[in-house]
């Protein structure tokens, strides 16, 4: 059975689309047929984090309204076998997304595929919403910083009565916390709220914590999703959190300051 | 504990910390809101305008809050009259 997975934040800029990107190239690299819908309507990012900006022709709002087919609008994902993308249209239309043609398109990517990862636009209007409507589970993209800690609670609120597993009673969405742009240092200073504090205000399991990381910026300059860096700090704990999403125990990392070893100390080593 | 002492106890509490405190208050208090229906709003404001046919009163002196007290709600209104 098919889910759909909503990447959403309430606040922007925390890392919905790297997430969304991440996650979505994940499953597929462990052989998921694997969609990843971008809901930024107007603000269409998704194509360039994963680079394949140049090869959109039909978009999201065009399979709605019925000027393409779904198989024509899909991007397919040079580097992997069972990974597509939908982009999002750039029009200035609000209503473009409706919740109907949502769901349609949403049913027919049901049939045909196993994951689909719903990148969320910010804030709470109808993108958001309708990003989290089909949803089955839920990553709440947070940076331990005050007002993204409150809009995700504010996101958790809506995600318990708006969406439709809500409205129909069914069981509720799975919601899963993913803390972005951690830094171990700043915390153990008490410059930043740590995994714990960030665990204890929101209630809900940790799926992972993503250390900020300068690959997060390198890899959306070459439109290469962060997680197929696997030498990279990010890339990694982005790798732990997706094994988790499916199941799977892994222990938390990127938690502490990382010691710097007596060569590296000495010549000042890649920060 | 002296002045000296009261300055050292409010140093040590670091930035996170306070985030933390501010942030439990803020999220617990829009948790109670969130489990309010949505007429009340709505109720207050028609609430305001019947008072007002009488006595003149600004919209932030009626309060409407409602209370769950375990199997029952209590609907507390609080009416502040200008002085006369």
């Amino acid at each position: 059975m098919a889910k759909i997975l909503v990447v959403t934040s309430g606040k922007g800029g925390v890392g919905k689309t790297t997430t969304s990107a991440a996650i979505g190239t994940g499953l597929a690299l462990r052989g998921h047929k694997t969609v990843i819908v971008d809901f930024d309507v107007g603000l269409r990012n998704l194509d360039l984090i994963m680079g394949c900006e140049r090869r959109v022709v039909y978009d999201f709002v065009n399979v709605i309204n019925g000027d393409a087919t779904l198989t024509q609008a899909l991007i397919k994902d040079k580097r992997l076998e069972n990974l597509y993308v939908l982009a999002a249209s750039q029009t200035r239309d609000k209503d473009a997304l409706t919740k109907e043609g949502v769901g349609k398109v949403m049913e027919e990517l049901r049939e045909n595929f196993e994951y689909i990862v719903c990148d969320s636009p910010a804030g709470i209007e109808k993108g958001a919403h309708l990003a989290m409507y089909f949803a089955d589970e839920a990553v709440i993209v947070t940076n331990p910083e005050v007002s993204s800690v409150r809009d995700s609670d504010r996101m958790l609120g809506l995600l318990a009565s708006k969406s439709q597993r809500a409205e129909t009673g069914a069981d509720p969405i799975k919601e899963h916390l993913l803390l972005t742009r951690y830094n171990p240092a700043r915390v153990t200073k008490g410059e930043m709220l740590g995994v714990g504090d960030v665990e204890e205000i929101l209630a809900i399991r940790l799926l992972g914590v993503i250390p900020e990381s300068q690959a997060v910026l390198k890899a959306s300059n070459q439109g290469i999703p962060v997680i197929l860096d696997e030498e990279s700090d990010a890339g990694q704990a982005y790798s732990d959190a997706v094994d988790r999403l499916l199941g799977k125990e892994v222990p938390h990392r990127f938690l502490d300051v990382q010691k710097k070893g007596f060569l590296q100390r000495l010549f000042g080593g890649r920060e | 504990m002296n002045i000296f002492d009261f300055f050292r106890e409010r140093k040590k509490q670091s930035s996170a910390a306070v985030a933390k405190e501010r942030l439990q208050i803020i999220v617990a208090h829009e948790r109670g809101q969130r489990s309010q229906p949505d007429y009340l709003p709505a109720l207050q404001q028609e609430l305001v305008e019947v008072i007002r046919k009488y006595v003149n009163i600004d919209n932030d002196q009626v309060q409407v809050i409602l209370e769950n007290q375990g199997n029952c709600s209590i609907l507390e209104l609080n009416v502040t009259l200008p002085e006369r």
